[in-house]
């Protein structure tokens, strides 16, 4: 399928590696990705802050441009983070929901012909694994299992609250996603209590004892409930857990020493990509749990490449 | 309506049972109660109350939403004992079995009590909950822009529960955050025009280093009120009222981190990470800057290593704003009022055709509110801003 993709501002800058490891796995998903290069930065939560209005209109903006790149055959707009996916839904709802100030914010838009028409589609890449792709099809094209690998989920509030404007119903029980597709790729969900809490980043500069507290926090649960890895759609929480996650530690007094993956590069390694394409040694905390683990599997893996055997199942 | 009734039924509810006094410690119990299952939770716990055990303590009063005395979690989530369904939380249970715990973030006198003395009434008064008047007041009544007393509706929803206190995420690590509740109090007198003391209040909750710049967006606060309050959405608005209106400098970064943000998305379209952090702290050449800098220097160093970011990106500037996006935002900057549309008083467009009652809430700086807003408020169950 063709998506309006929009790669959001953190992962072009501080977590490069999850721009990349999209780039790799779309293709394995067969998701080909109409970067919406032009667009501008969602907010963040913080612009709206200072003027609702000049973020509903940033993000109107980009909802044209997707809807431009719709209109020539994408099937709809795809994000690749939590934050950008709350920020924009934010927008939407108020966009869609009053014609008068959606009218306001499209005169503000059409010097350079734009127009954004109410109740675009805009996913983020966890909802169009669940329900684009499907949990089925994930697991079919599954190469190497994450038997074994006791994974983490971590959310980001922006994806799960408040659940009706996030779409959170019976049919899409979008708060649970994460554990869903660490199921279908054949890892362990590990339960603790932090998933669907803050990881503290919107006030690291404000307040930043209280911001490395809740990360911390986090990651500590985390690891006492025995977790080997975090995953997150979210790469700004991958700032506070991961690149802030020496500071963190000193500031709750433990050893932490918790790797946190992009939810792409967790979808790359099942689907049979090397840890390295996809930027693991990138982190600032070493994933060696998840790498020991996937270089294990290998080794004892036939390389489908090369002697053409299936090696899905084969790690169990 | 009778016939479509259901009859009663079974519900096992599971209880988080703790007498501080009694040196035990907490745990749960189970009992099997049965109810139609349109009643509330509140009806359940208080008939295993009367029918199994006496010793449950729970605190209550109205039954209807009103009194904010039955704040408790249920399955996790907090809200009102007598607000929530039965059906409802069996089917939000894990196991079958709806399990009802008190409140967090506040010590706890017994079982599903909470000591909201300790916590909550405290942050409220911290707020100076009252109106402070002009000095002389006028000779007759204050005549107010009805928009203006619109504006706080959402605000004065408020009953007191403490359900957004139980679970606010920042109040967790800093037990001395205000808090969403006595933040979105504070809201109702700043956003009050009869109120004297607006930049005093707003100074007060910027400088303090537990106060309007401590909360992280978690949303947590607007998922938990049962009153439709959103009391993070209050504190966004304390924020752009101190910011924006009363450029009030805080000692905590709040109004360079919100400027600086601004600023560079104008410039770069694109968030540049490495100068939002330096802007943050009042820009490269401040101390405050330069500790931040040293004390994530080996953050830094191992990031560089990594080749997590390159020095490239950390130091250049790969991205500029188009000219479009600097030409918005010159548009939006440059209006003499602020637009904003508050759902949760404006509610939503009936129809798809777009024609319902339109109506943009314009409220200009510092509580000098202008324009119409003509439909009543409440039309929205939750508050969205």
């Amino acid at each position: 399928m063709k998506v309006a993709y929009w790669p959001g501002c953190v992962s072009r800058g501080f977590t490069p590696e999850l721009h990349g490891s999209v780039a790799a796995v779309a293709p394995l998903l067969d998701i080909e990705l109409v970067e919406l290069d032009r667009a501008c930065c969602t907010g963040a939560g913080v612009i709206a802050e200072h003027s609702q209005e000049l973020a509903d209109t940033l993000n109107g903006r980009t909802f044209a441009l997707a809807q431009q790149a719709i209109a020539e055959g994408a099937e709809l707009m795809m994000n690749i983070c939590s934050t950008c996916q709350g920020a924009q839904s934010e927008s939407q709802e108020r966009l869609d929901a009053n014609a008068e100030y959606r009218a306001q914010v499209n005169e503000t838009l059409a010097p350079e012909g734009l127009t954004y028409e109410k109740g675009i589609s805009n996913k983020n890449f966890l909802w169009l694994l669940v329900e684009e792709i499907g949990l089925e099809k994930l697991s079919s094209l599954v190469k190497r299992p994450l038997t074994d690998l006791k994974v983490g989920p971590f959310y980001g509030c922006y994806i799960v609250r408040p659940a009706d404007r996030i779409g959170i119903t019976d049919e899409h029980p979008r708060d649970t996603y994460l554990a869903l597709v660490i199921e279908a790729l054949g890892g362990t969900v590990i339960e603790y209590a932090g998933s669907h809490k803050c990881c503290g980043f919107p006030i690291i500069t404000m307040s930043t004892e209280a911001s490395l507290k809740q990360s911390g926090m986090h990651l500590g649960d985390a690891a006492d409930a025995d977790a080997d890895c975090l995953v997150t759609p979210c790469p700004l929480c991958h700032l506070n857990l991961d690149l802030q996650q020496p500071l963190a530690e000193k500031v709750v007094g433990r050893p932490l020493d918790m790797p946190v993956l992009h939810l792409p590069q967790l979808v790359g390694l099942a689907l049979g990509l090397s840890p390295k394409e996809l930027g693991l040694a990138r982190h600032v905390v070493k994933p060696t749990s998840v790498i020991d683990w996937t270089t294990t599997v290998v080794a004892g893996v036939p390389d489908p490449e090369r002697d053409g055997t299936v090696a899905a199942g084969a790690g169990a | 309506m009778a016939e479509t009734r259901k009859p009663a039924q079974d519900f096992t509810l599971r209880i988080r049972r703790y007498d501080p006094e009694s040196g035990e410690a907490p745990y749960w119990d189970e009992h099997t109660i049965n109810l139609e299952p349109h009643r509330s939770v509140l009806e359940g716990i208080l008939q295993a109350r009367g029918r199994f055990d006496g010793s449950i303590g729970i605190r209550c009063s109205c039954k209807a939403a009103i009194c904010g005395s039955c704040g408790v979690r249920v399955n996790g989530q907090p809200g009102l004992a007598c607000h929530t369904h039965l059906d409802a939380a069996l089917k939000a249970s894990r196991d079958g079995v709806i399990e009802i715990e008190p409140m967090g973030n506040m010590p706890i006198i017994k079982d599903l009590i909470v000591d909201m003395d300790a916590v909550h009434w405290k942050k409220i008064a911290r707020v100076t909950p009252w109106l402070l008047s002009q000095d002389p007041l006028p000779e007759r009544e204050h005549i107010v822009p009805r928009e203006a007393m619109v504006d706080v509706t959402q605000s004065m929803a408020c009953i007191q529960c403490g359900a957004c206190v139980s679970d606010c995420l920042s109040m967790e690590v800093d037990p001395l955050f205000i808090g969403p509740a006595a933040l979105a109090k504070a809201y109702r007198f700043v956003g009050d025009p009869r109120d004297s003391q607006q930049f005093e209040r707003l100074k007060d909750l910027a400088e303090d280093p537990h106060g309007m710049y401590d909360c992280t967006h978690c949303f947590k606060c607007i998922e938990a009120c049962p009153k439709g309050v959103a009391p993070m959405n209050q504190i966004m608005r304390l924020r752009r009222r101190a910011g924006s209106d009363h450029q009030i400098k805080d000692r905590n970064n709040g109004f360079n981190h919100e400027h600086a943000f601004v600023k560079n998305i104008r410039r770069n379209g694109l968030l540049h990470e490495n100068d939002l952090l330096a802007d943050s702290f009042g820009g490269k050449a401040n101390p405050k800057s330069a500790a931040f800098l040293a004390r994530s220097l080996p953050v830094i160093t191992r990031a560089l290593l990594r080749r997590k970011a390159t020095l490239k990106v950390a130091l250049g500037h790969p991205h500029k704003a188009p000219a479009d996006v600097k030409r918005i935002f010159e548009t939006v900057e440059g209006r003499d009022q602020r637009n904003e549309l508050n759902l949760y008083i404006e509610g939503y467009d009936e129809d798809d055709s777009g024609a319902a009652e339109p109506n943009v809430a314009a409220v200009a700086g510092g509580g000098q509110d202008g324009q119409s807003m003509a439909s009543a408020p409440g039309a929205s169950p939750k508050g969205t801003v």
